[in-house]
Parts: C-alpha cells; structure tokens; sequence
C-alpha cells in the first residue's frame, strides 16, 4: 500500500516536466491570443518596424528577427569551425594528458554566467574592435556577436568530441593501414563517420545563440532596426523582452502582451531546433552503440 | 609539389590550427578574468559587500544584491531537489520503455534547450500573475527550480545509473521490497552524484538574469528581505518568501547600463563576488566528485 502511494509520487514527478511544457504552451498561447486580437497577423510577419512602445505603434516582428539572425550568424561563424577544428584536435590529435587538462578547462567558459559576457562585451571587445573598425558604433551586433561565439565554442566542441571518440578505432586503423595522414584520418574517416553528432552540436549551438539574451541586451543596444550590417546599434527578440520587461509595462496592455507573442516565436523557433539536434544525437547513438 | 609532401605538411599545419583553435576559448578566459580583475578589484572591500545601491558610484555597494542571491540559490535547491530526485528515480528505477517514458525523455532532452527567458516568461504567466505571488522571492525561486530541473534530473540519472545492480540484487535477496532497496541502498550510494547535480543546478541558478528580470525582479532594492529568524515566537518566519528582491547579476546589469563610467568599476566588483560564488561552486562539484570515485569501488 505505502509503496504504491509512493510510486504514484515517483510517476506524478517525472509527468511534471510534462506539465511545464505545457504550462510554457499555455501561459505564451494564452497572451498571444489576445495580442493578435488587436494586431494582424500579416502586419506581425511583414511589416517593417517594431516601435510598441512609441506613440505611432508598427509591431513588424522582422526587425528583430534580423537582429536575432544577424548575432546568431556571426556567433556561429565563430563557435563552428572554431568548435569543430577544435574537437579534431583534442579527438584525434592530442595525448590523453593534455585533454584531461584542456576540457575541463574549456567548460569553465560554459559556467561563466552571461551577463558577464555582457560586461566582456560591452566594454572590452567593443573598443579593442574600434580601434580596427573606427566607424563600429559603441553598440553593435559584431562584438557580442563574437563574445557569444566564445560563449558557444565549448557547447560545439565538447558534443562533437563525444561523437568522434564514438567512433570506432577500427576504421580509423583502417585508414592509417592504407597510409592515410592524420588529418585524412579526421576528415575522410572520423568526421563523416560522427557527421549527425557533429551536426548535432552544431545545432545545439544556433539554438543556444538564437535564445542568448544578456550579452546582446548589454551589448548590442535596444534599437529595433532592419538590418544586416554588424556595425550599428540593433535589438534582438530576446533583449526586447527584458527592455520591456525592465520598464513598469502594466499587465494586459499591448505592450505585455508583445512579449509573449515574440516569445513563443523564440519557443518554436529553438523547440524546433533542438528536436532536430537530439534526433540526430539518438541517431549517432544507435549506430556504435 | 609533390603530394607526399602536401600531406605531411598540411597534417602539421592542421596541428598547430587545432592547438590554437583550442586555446582561444582559454584566452578569452585569461582575458576576462584579467580586465574584470583590473577594472574592479580597487572597488571590491567590506564597504562595498556592506552597503546598498547608490546614486554614488563610490558609496554604491551589493549587500541587496549578494543577500538575494543566496535566498535566492537555496531556495531555487530546495525546490528543484525533491521533484527532480524523485523523477529520476522513476525514469531510472520503476520506467518502463513505452511510450510515456519516451515522451517524457524526450521532453526534458528538450526543455533543457530551451532559453532561459521563456522560463522567464512562464513564471510571469504563471507565478506573479495567475499566482499573485508578485515579484516575491518565491515567484523567481519557482522559475529558476523549472529552469534548473532538467539538469537536476539528468544529473541524478546518471547517477543512479552508476550504482550496479549487483547491489540492488544483494538487497532484493535479503528481501528487502523495491522502494525499501531504493530508499536503503540506491539513492544513500548516488548521493554524491546527486549532490553534485544540485550544486551545479544552483550555480546556474546564481547566473541566471533574464528569467528573474522578466518577471520583474527590482534593479534597485535598498532593503533586505525579512529575516528568517525572528526574535518571537515560533522564532522563525516566512515573510521573507514574499519580499521583493533583486540579485547580483541583475545588479550588474543595472551597474553595466548605466551612462555614468564610474558604475562600470562597481560592476566589474560585483562580477568578481559573481564569479567567485560561481567558480567555488563547481569546483565543490568536481571536488565530490573526485572524492566520491576515488573512495569506492564497486
């Protein structure tokens, strides 16, 4: 009898993650509703400025999807080959002692929390950039953008490290039996034999960066802008949400209610990401295992 | 040039590229720690870890800020532990594979992706507002325990997952039931793993700023929370659950946007506290760990 009170509580317990998801559904379905009551649903995918806390309302989403886009792009140019030369190197190149040193190094830029980066951002990288890029405003995509990339290496690296120690020595003695090189090893053998972790990582990675937010709201300015240029002020999703936030906004006016609308963007966009990142990873599981 | 010759070298030049590929990420670290060291060391004092915020950036101080913090760690720890021990413990222990358990797996896999702002947002949807729990302790403690859970349930499940079932079987054979196995043996051997789950759940709890802004955590708190210990009786109190608060890293953010420079020393300050909190944290996480693997051998 006692036990199976117990194994009850057990069961509710694992069906509360259950429960999250769709509380997270429910709260973000719930405000959305109600703001596309007042704004269509056209004006919200094609219009072109996002000013709802100004006087004239546009409430354009792309301005800032092009600023999430745009950080993201630069972040992952940085966290992708950076992570994955990287991962080649502590796989198939390093001894034992120096990866048993590197990696748990590496995950401390995991633990540093974002809003550090922020700081590293704003006031480090940026004017170190400046005196490269005299016309770099004192905000801007590119400098966070790179901080995030920083930010992501670890993420990249450590997955795609797991994926090719995965593969088995086998093919790899294969190789150097025909006379293959290192590097003909890693990149003929090795890195398509773990190709769906790696892509994996990778994923995991843009769905890291499109989230990011303190970085970008200390570092990239609070400017809804349709633009791809890296060098000016912009606003991503996510730093629209703690400027709005960050102001008395009462509960129930449109500008609540935006939030929630740009958020469950965010939601589908990074759900769907990570759901193509761990079918992959189950993918590369199932193969060597 | 001859092919021979192109392999050899470019094997050697990919070399140096994935040494240096692999020290970047520590010499950002190097870099960080050495400009926020520079930029706020001439700050960091009793002074400063005594005193509220300021419109001075000389008198400002964290002591609102480091208090919240704490309150903030230990509760996010003791909501997040019972359920995701006891989840794990399903999962690993009494799952079947079907559907549910699949579901479930899948769901966590997934909720630990997703950004830390939405968490942010359901706790506004959820705890301030559909609650009235208003911008109480409690309200961010319960968002950062949903935000944290994934990684405490995983953390454990890995855990348990480490004890063999030679134990299980030696405790079934004196004919002990499945929970009495569980509550006797499995979870006192996976303690330390669990415990260094919890610990790193915490210390991302400590970093966390977007979800505890977005629900409305205060930038300028110039009191403290209620006591938890009172002078009457019953000599405790829970009032502080419901004051309003703020933390470190929004503290920083706040030092970080302001115009003024002189903020930004009290900012790289407060990221010093911050980062020492953080550090001391996972490093009593490896160090259980480490102690843990040596101690027993199965």
């Amino acid at each position: 009898m006692k036990e199976r009170f117990i194994e009850g509580a057990l069961f509710l317990s694992a069906l509360f993650s259950i429960f999250v998801t769709l509380g997270i559904i429910a709260v973000l379905f719930f405000e959305t509703f109600g703001f596309f009551k007042e704004v269509s649903i056209i004006d919200f995918l094609t219009d072109t400025q996002w000013t709802p806390l100004f006087a004239e309302k546009h409430f354009g989403i792309l301005p800032l999807f092009t600023g999430t886009f745009l950080t993201t792009l630069i972040a992952i140019s940085v966290a992708l080959p950076v992570g994955l030369i990287s991962a080649i190197y502590l796989s198939e190149y390093a001894s034992e002692r120096i990866r048993t040193v590197v990696k748990p190094l590496l995950e401390v830029l995991a633990a540093v929390p974002t809003v550090v980066y922020g700081y590293f951002a704003l006031l480090f990288v940026t004017p170190l950039l400046q005196k490269v890029i005299p016309d770099l405003a004192g905000f801007n995509a590119l400098s966070p953008g790179i901080v995030m990339g920083v930010m992501i290496i670890p993420i990249v690296s450590s997955l795609s490290e797991d994926a090719m120690h995965a593969v088995p020595m086998g093919l790899r003695e294969g190789a150097y039996a025909l006379g293959a090189t290192r590097l003909q090893v890693a990149t003929r053998v090795v890195v398509p034999a773990a190709f769906s972790g790696i892509a994996a990582s990778f994923i995991l990675g843009i769905s890291r960066a499109v989230g990011e937010t303190m970085i970008l709201a200390i570092a990239a300015g609070q400017q809804p802008r349709l633009t791809l240029n890296p060098l000016v002020p912009l606003e991503t999703v996510t730093a629209y949400i703690v400027q709005v936030s960050l102001g008395d906004t009462p509960t129930g006016t449109i500008e609540y209610k935006t939030i929630f609308a740009v958020g469950i963007s965010l939601f589908v966009v990074t759900f769907v990401l990570n759901m193509i990142s761990y079918w992959l990873r189950q993918k590369f599981r199932e193969v060597y295992e | 040039m001859d092919r021979k010759v192109f392999n050899k070298w470019s094997n050697r030049i990919f070399y140096i590229l994935g040494l240096l590929a692999t020290l970047i990420g520590l010499a950002v670290l190097v870099a960080l720690l050495l400009d926020v060291l520079s930029d706020g060391l001439g700050r960091l004092g009793w002074q400063f870890l005594t005193s509220y915020p300021s419109r001075r950036p000389q008198e400002a101080g964290i002591l609102s800020a480091w208090v919240g913090t704490v309150w903030i760690m230990l509760l996010t720890g003791l909501l997040a532990l019972p359920v995701g021990i006891m989840a794990a413990i399903h999962m690993e222990e009494y799952g079947k594979k079907n559907w549910l358990t699949n579901l479930i797996e899948i769901n966590i896999a997934n909720l630990a992706g997703v950004p830390s702002i939405i968490y942010g947002l359901l706790g506004l949807g959820l705890f301030v507002r559909a609650m009235q729990l208003d911008r109480s302790i409690i309200a961010g403690a319960a968002t950062l325990a949903i935000l944290v859970m994934p990684i405490v349930i995983m953390s454990a499940r890995e855990a348990l997952r480490a004890i063999p079932s030679s134990i299980r079987e030696a405790s079934y054979a004196l004919g002990a039931t499945k929970w009495q196995t569980i509550w006797h043996q499995v979870i006192p051997a996976a303690m330390p793993g669990i415990m260094t789950g919890i610990i790193l759940a915490m210390s991302r709890a400590v970093g966390e700023t977007a979800p505890l802004i977005t629900i409305g955590a205060l930038t300028y708190v110039a009191f403290l929370p209620t006591s938890p210990i009172s002078s009457e009786f019953p000599f405790f109190s829970i009032q502080g659950l419901f004051d309003p608060f703020t933390v470190l890293p929004i503290q920083i953010f706040n030092w970080v946007s302001r115009p003024q420079k002189g903020f930004f020393a009290d900012a790289a300050a407060g990221i010093i506290v911050l980062l020492m909190i953080t550090f001391a944290m996972n490093g009593l996480a490896v160090w259980i760990r480490h102690r843990h693997q040596k101690k027993i051998r199965w």
